[in-house]
């Protein structure tokens, strides 16, 4: 079974809620929208107070090439546009909804008939998705449109459809392939179409065996369509590891993916491509893994964007003493800050680890051991780079490339001696970014 | 409510955890000590573990003003595989000055743990072995079954690495070199006994094998090429890899993290450097061992191996051929 080459690690994968259907959470009474739920510039709002709005109506607007429409979710009147603390504790303008009734736009198609048929051209393709407000759902949430614009010479020769799902816990892209894989199987074609490729590989990492089955068994009735099992290893899901371990290339340093020509695609943006262009769907929800060692119920739920992140939590069961929460998996997620923070594009999880499990163990000295070398998938030197980070020595992280660090933290994973080497490296990281960047505007 | 950045989780592993997978792949080499040196050798391994502790936590506690680092084991593992590398019937204050040479100097003046450049139990052995050479190569024979408390009333012999020095050319038994019965430090004896805790380091993945097979390769390649253009003059390399402290050196002694190269090609850059050097020695130098000096000296230039090899990193191959 194939993998990628370099480093890695192979955390527990704890996947409670994998056998857990999906379940649809019932509406909150008010919500809150938050305008940036993608990479990019936030949408700029087009309902004023006051106003009535529907599901599925637009409300925000993109603004700019890379920014992502934002849809209602909710049907009620608009309360009010104003600045609201997010997942993290920074204040991000949005629009607060009352709640009222679960009235839908008239162009949706509501039904569950599964429509095969497309006579869109490329481009009505990728309009409909820019139109849906559609973003990379793997956690990312980098604009769809964006990535499927593919401006020559550059030019693709195969898709990759993300269904790894290598964070520990996260089960929400494994329970859309088992229930949905023909709408998903659909969604891939028509990204296929959008990008003009005759090929498109499905990597799944083999912990996952009835999701492999069941779509290897759907994929026969697709022409290039071929479901690839993957070793089980972290972190297989990022985009460069997947492209070296399916196809075998490896994206240069400072490059996109799309320098290989591979595309790579999380399977529920597929399966929001495929309800965008066939139900005139926007993207208002997803399906989130709310979950931890410790909830009683453990859980897959089909949520609204600006659900409050408390209903998910007592719908898992409640939250357990002290405890951290996990927007995301535990390797690369972030911790909330704020309890009534809302759910937006990029909850992909909600993972509640109980306080022995939160906290990290006392920091050494760093011994050396070179673990974390090993265990780096990009291949650098987190020790050097963090302590150069720590003494601010800023040329030193550049020369050693801290700007290909995808921060996943498989160093500080492994690290004997509890380092915060990803901790610092972050901050190399940006500080060494913003130095790039001022350097280019002086030239 | 907790909030701190990602990665949330951990593996668990902790710089006590590995020490301890040091010490518990000693424990073979030490009950072939025990079964051949009798209770001298527990007596020599407590005084040199005491010893260590002592002096790192006095120097932790007086000279930097911090919290006690005992728990983390290090000092023990540098304490026990001193003991190791001294001979069974050693003075007992001779033992004492080496371990608060390899903790005082070779650990603590560099900061502590992590800090060190060279390898504390070798600094502590070098120094032995350089300032009392006729107690430090004067090997007790080894005993089976030597119950009784004789330290230092044994029958002392050559090792034959010295016995080689001086012009033999004997071929030893190669189920001696293995099994232990023959003279020499107290960890050295029993090349089988040392692989044991080789696999176990692996199994745990404490090490990996990059080190110690590199000095060994090397090893058996140098010598090797030696043995055929001059049979008459010299063992053969098996002896070499069996013989003497290059198991544990390369085992144990080489692999320790903090004096060796981060990088997996530095490692076997690092390991080859040892076979060369230790080989060299062997053969042409003036001591009949070379491994500790080989060890020392490789370690002195990891900092140099650090810097000019790097890893391999993720599309740079693609790279290089794109030019």
């Amino acid at each position: 079974m194939k993998t990628f080459k370099i480093g890695g690690v192979h955390p527990d994968d704890s996947k409670l809620s994998a056998n857990k259907e999906i379940e649809t959470l019932a509406l909150p009474e008010k919500a809150v929208i938050p305008l940036s739920q993608h990479i990019g510039a936030p949408a700029t709002p087009i309902v004023e107070k006051g106003a009535h709005v529907v599901v599925g109506q637009l409300i925000a607007q993109a603004t700019g090439f890379m920014s992502a429409n934002i849809h209602s979710p909710y049907s009620g009147t608009v309360e009010k546009i104003d600045v609201a603390k997010d997942a993290w504790g920074l204040p991000c303008p949005s629009i607060f909804i009352n709640v009222e009734g679960d009235e839908w736009d008239e162009s949706i198609d509501r039904s569950a008939k599964i429509d095969r048929e497309c006579r869109l051209t490329s481009e009505e393709i990728i309009k409909k998705i820019a139109d849906a407000g559609i973003v990379g759902l793997g956690g990312a949430c980098f604009p769809t449109h964006v990535k499927l614009g593919i401006r020559p010479p550059a030019k693709a020769d195969v898709l990759i459809v993300n269904g790894v799902e290598c964070e520990p816990y996260l089960t929400c892209d494994h329970r859309l392939m088992m229930e949905h894989g023909e709408e998903l199987l659909i969604g891939i074609s028509l990204i296929m179409k959008a990008i003009n490729v005759d090929r498109a590989i499905i990597g799944i990492e083999c912990n996952k065996k009835d999701a492999i089955e069941h779509l290897e068994k759907l994929a026969v009735r697709y022409f290039g369509v071929e479901v690839m099992p993957l070793q089980m290893h972290y972190p297989q899901g990022g985009e460069k590891q997947l492209i070296d371990a399916t196809i075998g290339r490896q994206v240069p340093s400072g490059a996109l993916p799309i320098a290989v020509g591979a595309v790579v695609q999380n399977v529920a943006t597929c399966y929001a491509v495929y309800e965008a262009v066939k139900k005139n769907k926007p993207l208002i929800e997803r399906v989130v893994t709310v979950t931890g060692d410790k909830m009683s119920n453990p859980c897959n739920l089909r949520v609204r964007f600006g659900t409050p992140l408390q209903m998910l939590i007592d719908k898992a069961g409640g939250l357990p003493g002290e405890y951290k929460i996990i927007a995301g998996g535990p390797m690369m997620g972030r911790a909330f800050s704020n309890i009534d923070s809302p759910t937006s594009k990029r909850t992909s999880g909600v993972l509640v680890l109980p306080k022995e499990k939160a906290l990290r163990g006392p920091e050494e000295n760093c011994i050396r051991c070179a673990k974390c070398v090993s265990a780096c998938p990009m291949g650098l030197e987190p020790y050097l780079i963090s302590t150069m980070s720590e003494m601010k020595m800023w040329d030193g992280v550049e020369a050693a490339h801290v700007m290909d660090c995808i921060e996943c933290g498989c160093c500080l994973y492994t690290c004997p001696a509890n380092r915060p080497l990803l901790d610092y490296i972050r901050m190399g990281k940006q500080t060494v970014g913003g130095i790039i960047r001022s350097r280019a505007q002086k030239k | 409510m907790i909030v701190s950045p990602s990665p949330h989780i951990h593996n668990n592993d902790s710089v006590r955890r590995d020490m301890l997978n040091v010490l518990i792949a000693l424990i073979p080499a030490y009950l072939v000590t025990l079964f051949y040196f009798g209770s001298g050798a527990i007596y020599l391994t407590a005084l040199s573990v005491c010893t260590c502790l002592l002096c790192e936590h006095l120097i932790q506690k007086f000279l930097f003003k911090k919290p006690s680092q005992l728990g983390n084991l290090s000092a023990i593992v540098t304490g026990a595989l001193l003991a190791l590398n001294l001979p069974s019937n050693l003075d007992w204050w001779i033992v004492v000055i080496g371990a608060i040479v390899a903790i005082g100097i070779g650990k603590m003046t560099f900061g502590g743990l992590g800090n060190n450049p060279f390898n504390p139990a070798l600094v502590g052995r070098v120094f032995l072995l350089v300032s009392f050479p006729a107690q430090m190569t004067t090997w007790p024979k080894a005993k089976p079954m030597h119950f009784v408390f004789d330290y230092m009333d044994v029958e002392t012999g050559a090792t034959f690495l010295s016995q080689i020095k001086e012009g033999a050319t004997v071929n030893p038994d190669y189920s001696d070199l293995l099994f232990g019965s023959i003279g020499g430090s107290m960890g050295e004896i029993s090349a089988l006994a040392l692989l044991i805790g080789f696999v176990y380091l692996l199994c745990t993945k404490t090490i990996t094998w990059h080190i110690p097979i590199s000095i060994f390769v090397t090893v058996f390649v140098f010598t090797g090429l030696v043995f055929l253009i001059a049979p008459e003059k010299h063992v053969d390399p098996l002896v070499h890899i069996l013989t003497g402290g290059l198991m544990l050196g390369a085992i144990f002694m080489a692999t320790d993290y903090v004096t060796s190269p981060m990088t997996h090609k530095g490692q076997l850059i690092y390991g080859m450097g040892i076979g060369v050097i230790t080989s060299v020695i062997r053969l042409w130098g003036a001591y009949p061992e070379g491994v500790s000096f080989a060890i020392l000296i490789m370690n002195a230039a990891t900092p140099l191996i650090n810097h000019y090899v790097k890893p391999t990193r993720f599309g740079e191959a693609v790279k290089k051929e794109g030019k």
